[in-house]
């Protein structure tokens, strides 16, 4: 192990497909990958190999880690079937194997003292929002889960949701002119969407003067730090702008640090 | 044909190849740097460049074309933060560098020869972006081998000079011969290969898309510059394919674009090429 890394730094393995099932128009994959779940963080997230011709990584959060079978730590990851990435892994059968590195990113950090929270997710890019959902309730935050998508079929799935949260509102649609009630009462928000949306609710929080933290979802080719393909302009405490790693440097950063107009 | 003036700086053959290693500590996660024979970093410039807009990397089959814009902190920061951290991991560095013009070459030589730790210098020459980019103009042989000379010069004794060439069949042997007769110890063949991204940007092509092209360059180089250390790059993936280039004459292999879809490839194939030796 390198000096100062964490215990559980990330690894490079063959995963294994243990259980897929549709959400809506999404598909869960349930993965056995030794060493990875251990010690998961909400916002931390993996990178997969989508077959041997294809190099770029394809990049997903960590929905849950869970004990399925004799496996005490297997993850849940939700696909979005878009490209012939994504596409090649929802068609990805039990018994499957890929290869896998992960846990990845610097994930959510959270409140030291029990505030009110809230949480918005769009479509799949909720994944990461429901395990963040627990680790703020077991601290006496209270929270309330914002799930937004374009329509039904790409929504996180409610029910279960409002198992581990009672306040669940639900946007379908056009969100913009619902975002602002839904901050109502916040002291801390956290976001994970498409850029557009993290820019309208980075927007909406800085005009309330809110923490706020988002989790960007772009394209990270190698997702290790190591190809710096994955710029996000942001300015740092003295106001200076630079260009910072996605991968290794976020996914997960304070709103009002990222340059949206420059990200955009 | 130059004597070359350096021992050989590398203990096995398989190293990191330029831009593909992140600044070192991120590929540390995976392995050993140590084990490997040499780290290349990413090129560095005199003032630091701030890289080309997203996208930078797109995926084309069995490759990816990128254009990251020679990204770098520049030369000062460079020596402050990321070369005492990869010495201190234990890699045998060898720092790749750009420059605008020849002067900037000289000073840049000149500076990273002597800090502590550097084992070798990769003189990028074969920047696949390079149109637009500021860089001094290294298409013509000739113009090469003036860089080379440049770096050579002030270069300490014992810091090995490495010219990283375009894996272009039809001028790799003459720009090979014309950068060891100016000093070079070794040439490194090649680099990504001029591109274009899907929005016309300049860009290079990389992975095994661009191997049998490499492949076919280091060949010539071997047979045709006998004498002439050849580090072979272009699409390894495994210890199958380093063993081609190997075949083929060359003395080492960098592992670039792999590193991008398994973190472990470079150490995984030195690992594997250990029991060849």
């Amino acid at each position: 192990m390198r000096p100062g890394a964490s215990r559980h730094g990330p690894v490079h393995v063959r995963a294994e497909v243990l259980a897929t099932k549709a959400l809506g128009a999404h598909r869960q994959l349930t993965l056995v990958a030794e060493g990875v779940g251990a010690g998961f963080r909400p916002g931390a997230f993996v990178a997969l190999s989508v077959g041997e011709a294809r190099l770029a990584r394809r990049a997903y959060w960590i929905h849950r880690v869970r004990a399925v079978g004799g496996h005490a730590a297997a993850l849940d990851l939700v696909v979005e079937p878009r490209g012939p990435g994504s596409r090649w892994l929802a068609d990805l059968t039990p018994g499957a194997r890929l290869d896998l590195t992960g846990p990845l990113g610097r994930p959510f950090s959270l409140p030291a003292q029990p505030v009110r929270c809230v949480l918005i997710g769009e479509g799949s890019s909720a994944a990461p929002l429901l395990a963040l959902v627990e680790r703020l309730r077991e601290r006496g935050c209270g929270v309330h889960l914002v799930l937004t998508a374009a329509d039904e079929a790409r929504l996180m799935p409610v029910l279960e949701a409002r198992r581990s949260v009672p306040t669940v509102s639900v946007l379908v649609g056009d969100t913009g002119s619902q975002l602002g009630k839904a901050l109502d009462g916040a002291d801390v928000v956290y976001a994970a969407g498409s850029t557009g949306l993290l820019a309208e609710v980075a927007a909406a929080t800085a005009e309330r003067g809110l923490w706020c933290q988002v989790a960007l979802e772009q394209p990270l080719p190698c997702a290790t730090g190591l190809c710096q393909g994955c710029p996000v302009p942001v300015h740092d405490d003295d106001g200076a702008a630079h260009l910072v790693r996605s991968c290794a440097d976020g996914p997960v950063f304070r709103s009002d640090r990222v340059d949206w107009a420059a990200l955009a | 044909m130059t004597t070359p003036t350096t021992d050989w700086p590398f203990e096995n053959p398989v190293l990191v190849a330029s831009g593909c290693g992140g600044t070192g500590r991120d590929l540390a996660a995976y392995g050993d740097l140590g084990t490997l024979g040499g780290f290349v970093t990413r090129s560095i410039t005199l003032h630091a460049r701030p890289g080309a807009p997203a996208p930078r990397i797109v995926e084309t089959p069995s490759g990816v074309v990128n254009a990251i814009g020679l990204q770098n902190p520049g030369v000062e920061a460079f020596l402050a933060d990321e070369l005492p951290a990869l010495t201190e991991l234990g890699a045998t560095v060898v720092v790749s560098l750009a420059g605008n013009s020849l002067g900037e070459y000289a000073e840049l030589s000149r500076t990273l020869g002597r800090a502590p730790g550097v084992a070798a210098l990769e003189v990028n020459l074969s920047a696949p972006d390079a149109p637009g980019s500021g860089l001094f103009d290294v298409r013509e042989p000739f113009q090469a081998a003036s860089v080379v000379a440049a770096c050579r010069r002030d270069l300490p004794h014992g810091v090995a000079l490495l010219a990283k060439v375009r894996s272009d069949v039809v001028r790799v042997v003459e720009t090979s011969r014309a950068v060891a007769d100016a000093g070079a110890d070794a040439v490194v063949v090649g680099n990504a290969l001029p591109a274009s991204m899907p929005d016309g940007r300049p860009g290079g092509l990389s992975g095994p898309a661009i191997r049998p092209l490499a492949l076919r360059c280091v060949t010539e180089v071997c047979r045709e510059v006998p004498g002439l250390a050849v580090v072979a790059a272009g699409g390894i993936m495994d210890a199958g394919t380093a063993r081609e280039y190997l075949a083929a004459g060359a003395r080492a292999v960098q592992v670039g674009t792999a590193l991008f879809r398994d973190p472990t490839a470079a150490f995984r194939i030195a690992e594997d090429l250990q029991g060849d030796r």
